[in-house]
């Protein structure tokens, strides 16, 4: 059923048709609205046979949806943010014993400074967690993803992250199609836990593993998010021939033929870059887009064949490794060992910093020339960086990085101090 | 369910870990002995039989007690229970009543009728007893047990020896010590009444026995010289109370001096008192130095019975023959009675001596092979005197002289006279390390204040023969002998079990006690600490 | 006390059993069929507390669920004691983890049972979480009180040996005053942990306003399992807070394990009570009073107060403390002092 609705109401439906039974959640911007749908729906009884638990923390959340996944609940979390970084030894211990959880991470950047904003340090902050992350362009993308999710997760019982563009997406109103419980329900079967605490059947969930068997644990880790390269794009497949719409997948091209320019992206920026690159491609530009869904597992094969004959990479993501600089683009380099392209990052939308069409056809455009340096910052105000690094070298207590930005760009909260 | 590796674990798995590698020192269970078991003269196994009492099983508790003691009921009334002086409750609150509950047991026997098994198989071998008192029937029941026939000589009319004619009826009531006469009697005992053995080798000749057990007691009078008047009338203690056994009562007067601190003395008085006459004892010492048992002086002074301490008898029966000249003495530096030449007179009817008593050994005569000592025979530890075959107990070895010591000496005769018979020799179980209270966790214990017995009221105390000590009932006995801490014996409270962090011990069921699974225990010692009884203990572990 | 209504006599009712009680009387650890939710073949210390008690109260929540038990455990000796990779010693379907979540993951086992009762499941299984002092009172507690805040239906139980011993001997929140630790050490003008902190986590249990909390040690059996039992008849958040010495970290006789669990609650210094709704409802009286020292003197970790000059004001301070909470929960008989 078509509807016009926020992104986080269409996440909320789509979760409420996965019939989970445990939800918890901590409030935090911008995941706020997701987890107040589904707990009106548990308190209305339109989502029947579901705990909703308001919980203290977002550690105490993930927490629970241990305890519960482990007892054989569909159990379903949303984080974001400080939130998602608060609840990360949880995080770990989640895909450390394969529970498959799903849980929204409302994209968010990472304080301090506090930012309320999007971009994606959070999420990338844990991509080493164990989890799958998967990340949506669009709220139908969301949607979608939630109900593939909870598949993928609890066939290969293994946690799933959906990654969704905090305000960008959560906050959007946008035409979604909503499915039908009868969809939902031949799509995705009821849950049955790979492990589960039973008094029929007591086990210990949560040994303690030492050096001679920790490396094969960790092996068997990775083995089976390698598993998830080739289930994600057949549940893909099957949720096409169920719901009628290509949804998901590993890697989404996007008018690579005879590209010898491609931008690659995740999320909803995605939109954004391909609305330049189709202006680009009308001026007559060889350039393409490759969105990337699937962050982890990563897929090195289907980044490395879509790419191979690009002559530049030009990887536009929304986070940072302080000190050496892309994170996406880093995973994208090894996808592309040995394959001759130019490769550049450029970080862009730090703490919700818009990213407009004229800011990427510059950048585009400078990529193209090879004018962009290994790592760039897009809508970098030099004269801020460069003021403040010159009061830094001049004063030993030039105190606070960002109240002295603001100072300088003469903002409301210079008036504090 | 398809378990993930390594991190989820099948239940069970840790049997496989035997950490009873790890101990340096290891639990062991053992016995200990009871100082209640290790005090009592007759050797009853007194914890043993508060056992089966605790539960409430009186005849096996009777039965238990009655393998080394076939009277309790007499037991329960006349025993001095130095029992409970060693009963290490009395570190906690007070001690288990075990004279008690052993009264109990005998009373309920009587009243249920229960009799003693007899022996599975005869001997054929044929035992002559000399003497039906506590020393000589005990060791016809045991000697009958065993499957010996068994005669007992008796010079007397009637069973029961010193425990008829020295202690009264107001302590033991007759028709007790007849029933436990009897029912040794039943077990297919012969006896003979008034038959005095004078020459034993001809007696036990004529009657074709195997061996002889001699129990003699105590019946003849010391004598004390003190001068007296023609018309005193001066008796000696044994034989009152011998009198109080006949039709006629003996004719005391109103006012008897008893002379003497011992326990009969005691007992004349009391028994003078309830014939209505004013009893006096004259004690040459003090009352903390007197023989008698304090309990018995405390009663014979509650019922009136008055004493004159550190006092002698210089003279008796006075012109008129009613009334003795009494000195009256002082304690020197070693605590002896020194006279002081002060004189005092008082009014007396009767002077009854109470100085002891002496054993008749002239049965002996003739016996080659004995050595006499001190008017008593001098036994072997087997009991055995130097003539083979010829055991002796009771009064007339040398040993103190009291019921229960005559009741064991007639059990550890009849064991000798056992082996002796079948051509062996009586090996003793070796004993246990003592019990000691220092080995016991007595936290576990409830707080049990012991049970009063009844006492008769003053007024019939002092004028009738009435027992004057009550028995239990069922629930105080049954309370009384859950009192028992059953030190250093199992008593199976699972303690053991239940303190062990390891479950190394298994439970084997009810009356099977435990056992040590030495794959798991580590030897931490908490069973030790925490066992009540002290029936475990530590070793080191042979590595 | 109301669960002491067994008077038997030498056997009492201090004792793991009873041969004389009627069966449905004796206790669950004197009962040959008892479930040893904690098997043999676990790697705690020699006299270990805390395996004691779990033992207890875990057999205690199993019989009064008829087995229908879920436990979740928090990091700590007691996890990795019993479940090192290849064995577990748990007999019950047991979880573990992360150190300071374990009242949260309770939570999510209970509303997964509650939603599988909802959908037709006729089993009632109920959850326990279980932790040491240092995983309840310090990292825990933010979980722990948000369990009890809701109202979870989740008994939590806290083994307390008063400091953190699986990563040796370390001061917590629940580490008395005095003692040594290898964060308090017996140094200084002040040596050991010092006097005016900790917390008292029971009374903040009780300040939550949830139907049950009690405390406990594994020196009084039946008492334990009584507030197990209790516990487990009702519904919402519960807590007891059992006392298990620990004798390495205590620098204590493997053998004195039991013992100083019963010196701690006569002396006053671990009063022993439970509380429902915020209200105090009973004490355990103190039996055989002592002092402080008595308790003090055999664990190193006070060795300092002990020396060739007795610290006699600390261990005044301490005899203050136990002196309070005999004032303050009435533990001494009327007339017994």
């Amino acid at each position: 059923m078509l509807k016009q609705c926020e992104g986080s109401h269409a996440v909320a439906e789509a979760v409420a048709l996965c019939r989970p039974e445990v939800i918890c959640a901590y409030p935090i911007s911008p995941q706020t609205h997701i987890v107040e749908g589904l707990g009106e729906m548990v308190k209305s009884g339109d989502l029947k046979d579901c705990e909703f638990i308001n919980c203290e923390s977002e550690f105490a959340a993930m927490s629970i949806s241990i305890g519960s996944s482990a007892a054989g609940a569909r159990t379903y979390t949303a984080t974001a943010s400080q939130g998602l970084l608060f609840m990360v030894e949880a995080v770990y211990n989640a895909s450390g014993l394969g529970l498959p959880i799903v849980m929204t991470v409302a994209n968010r950047a990472i304080g301090a400074p506090i930012n309320i904003w999007n971009d994606h340090t959070d999420s990338m902050s844990q991509r080493d967690c164990g989890w799958i992350q998967l990340f949506a362009e669009t709220n139908q993308e969301a949607l979608d993803l939630h109900i593939q999710g909870f598949k993928l997760a609890e066939e290969l019982s293994l946690p799933v992250m959906v990654c969704m563009d905090g305000f960008i997406l959560t906050h959007a109103y946008e035409r979604v199609d909503v499915p039908s419980q009868e969809q939902v329900d031949a799509f995705l079967p009821p849950y049955e836990p790979r492990q589960v605490l039973d008094p029929a059947e007591p086990v210990s969930i949560g040994a303690m593993v030492g050096p001679e068997a920790f490396t094969e644990v960790r092996y068997l880790a990775h083995a089976k998010q390698m598993m998830a390269l080739e289930r994600i794009p057949q549940i893909s497949a099957e949720f096409k021939s169920i719901f009628g719409r290509e949804s998901g997948g590993l890697v989404r091209p996007y008018r690579l033929e005879d590209a010898d320019t491609v931008v690659v992206a995740l999320g909803s920026v995605l939109g954004t870059i391909k609305d330049t690159v189709d202006e680009m491609r009308a001026e007559g530009i060889a350039i393409g887009v490759l969105g990337i869904n699937s962050f982890r597992p990563f897929p090195l094969d289907a980044v490395r064949a879509a790419l191979k004959n690009a002559r530049r990479v030009i990887v536009l993501e929304k986070s940072l490794a302080v000190g050496i600089g892309g994170i996406v683009a880093t995973n994208v380099r090894m996808a592309l060992d040995g394959v001759p392209a130019r490769i550049v990052t450029v970080v862009a939308g730090l703490g919700g910093r818009a990213i407009t069409r004229a800011s990427l056809h510059r950048v585009f455009r400078q990529g193209l020339h090879d004018q962009l340096e290994p790592v760039h910052f897009l809508d970098l105000d030099w004269n801020i960086v460069n003021r403040h690094l010159e009061r830094e070298r001049e004063t030993r207590r030039s105190g606070p990085i960002a109240e002295s930005i603001l100072r300088d760009i003469g903002t409301v909260a210079s008036k504090i101090g | 369910m398809d378990k993930p590796f390594a991190i989820t674990l099948d239940p069970g798995s840790s049997l496989a870990n035997k950490t009873g590698s790890w101990r340096t020192f290891k639990p062991v269970y053992l016995d200990r002995l009871p100082p209640c078991n290790n005090q009592c003269p007759a050797g009853e196994d007194i914890q043993g039989w508060l056992f089966h009492a605790e539960s409430g099983n009186y005849e096996a508790a009777w039965r238990h007690l009655t393998r080394d003691n076939p009277f309790p009921a007499i037991m329960g009334r006349v025993c001095y229970h130095t029992c409970e002086g060693a009963c290490n409750r009395g570190r906690v609150d007070e001690p288990v009543g075990i004279n008690s509950v052993e009264r109990f047991l005998g009373d309920e026997a009587l009243k249920k009728g229960w009799k003693f098994a007899p022996p599975a198989a005869e001997s054929g071998k044929h035992v002559l007893v000399v003497g039906a008192g506590p020393s000589g029937m005990s060791a016809a029941y045991q000697l009958r047990r065993l499957g010996h026939r068994v005669t007992v000589y008796e010079a007397g009319p009637m069973t029961g020896g010193m425990m008829r004619f020295g202690i009264p009826k107001y302590r033991l009531p007759r028709e007790v010590l007849d029933a436990e006469m009897q029912r040794i009697l039943d077990l297919g005992v012969t006896l003979k009444l008034d038959t005095k053995v004078d020459n034993l080798l001809a007696a036990m000749q004529a009657g074709g026995f195997d061996a002889a057990f001699l129990a003699v007691g105590a019946h003849i009078a010391k004598r004390a010289f003190i001068p007296a008047g023609d018309s005193a009338r001066v008796l000696d203690a044994v034989a009152v109370l011998r009198s109080m056994e006949n039709e006629d009562k003996p004719m005391l007067g109103r006012r008897v001096v008893v002379y003497g601190g011992g326990n009969t003395a005691i007992d004349v008085a009391r028994t003078a008192k309830r014939l209505g006459a004013e009893p006096l004892i004259v004690y040459r010492r003090t009352r903390d130095k007197m023989p008698a048992h304090d309990f018995e002086v405390e009663e014979a002074l509650q019922e009136g019975v008055m004493v004159k301490w550190l006092s002698t008898i210089k003279q008796a029966g006075g012109a008129d023959g009613t009334s003795i000249t009494i000195e009256k003495m002082e304690l020197d530096a070693n605590g002896h009675p020194q006279p002081t030449g002060e004189l005092e007179t008082l009014e007396a009817d009767t002077l009854v001596l109470a100085l002891g008593q002496d054993v008749d050994l002239g049965l002996l005569n003739g016996v080659p092979g004995l050595e006499i000592r001190d008017g008593t025979v001098q036994v072997d530890r087997n009991m055995m005197t130097g003539y083979a075959g010829i055991f002796a107990g009771g009064d007339m070895v040398p040993a103190e002289r009291n019921v229960t010591v005559a009741i064991g000496h007639g059990k550890k005769a009849a064991r000798n006279i056992d082996a002796w018979l079948r051509g062996g020799s009586y090996a003793p179980a070796p004993k246990h390390e003592l019990a000691a209270f220092e080995k016991l966790n007595p936290w576990y214990y409830s707080d049990a204040p012991k049970t009063v017995r009844p006492m008769l009221d003053i007024i019939r105390r002092q004028s009738t023969f009435d027992e004057v000590q009550g028995g239990l009932d069922e629930s105080n006995a049954l309370f009384e002998a859950r009192r028992c801490l059953s030190c250093g014996n199992c008593f199976e409270c699972d303690n053991c079990y239940g303190v062990c962090p390891d479950n190394a011990v298994i439970k084997l069921g009810p009356g099977k006690r435990f056992q040590f699974n030495y794959d798991y225990c580590k030897g931490c010692g908490v069973c030790v600490s925490e066992c009540p009884c002290g029936a475990i203990k530590m070793v080191a572990e042979d590595i | 006390m109301s669960h002491q209504e067994i008077k038997f006599y030498q056997t009492g009712t201090f004792t793991v059993g009873n041969r004389l009680l009627e069966p449905d009387q004796r206790s669950v650890q004197a009962s040959m069929e008892r479930t040893n939710s904690l098997n043999s073949g676990h790697r705690a210390c020699q006299g270990c507390g805390e395996a004691l008690g779990a033992r207890y109260a875990i057999d205690a929540a199993m019989r009064a669920t008829g087995n229908q038990l879920i436990a979740a455990n928090a990091t700590g000796c007691l996890e990795v004691f019993s479940t090192p990779y290849p064995e577990t010693s748990w007999q019950v379907p047991w979880i573990h983890s992360l150190f300071g979540n374990t009242a949260a993951v309770a939570t999510g086992i209970a509303a997964a049972m509650k939603i599988k009762r909802q959908k037709g499941d006729r089993r009632d299984v109920r959850v326990i979480a279980q932790g040491g002092d240092g995983g309840t009172t310090d990292i825990g507690f933010g979980c722990l009180s948000g369990m009890w805040e809701r109202n979870d239906d989740v008994l939590y139980i806290c083994y307390d040996n008063e400091a953190y011993m699986n990563t040796g001997v370390q001061r917590s929140s629940a580490t008395p005053p005095a003692a040594r630790t290898a964060t308090t050490m017996p140094v200084g003008p002040e040596p050991g942990n010092v006097f005016g902190q900790g917390k008292n986590v029971p009374r903040i249990a009780m300040a939550h306003g949830i139907p049950y909390v009690a405390t406990a040690t594994v020196a009084d059996l039946r008492d334990l399992e009584y507030k197990v039992t209790k516990a487990m008849s009702v519904r919402g958040a519960r807590y007891i807070h059992i006392f298990v010495p620990c004798p390495l970290g205590w620098g204590a006789a493997s053998h004195d394990t039991v013992k100083l669990a019963r010196l701690a609650k006569e002396s006053g210094l671990f009063p022993v009570f439970e509380a429902e709704y915020g209200e105090v409802t009973g004490v355990s009286k103190i039996r055989r009073p002592v002092p402080v020292e008595e308790y003090l003197k055999p664990q190193r970790r006070y060795a300092h107060l002990f020396g060739k000059q007795p610290h006699v004001e600390t261990i005044a301070k301490i005899q203050a403390i136990a002196d309070a909470n005999i004032r303050r929960y009435g533990l001494l008989e009327a007339g017994a002092h």
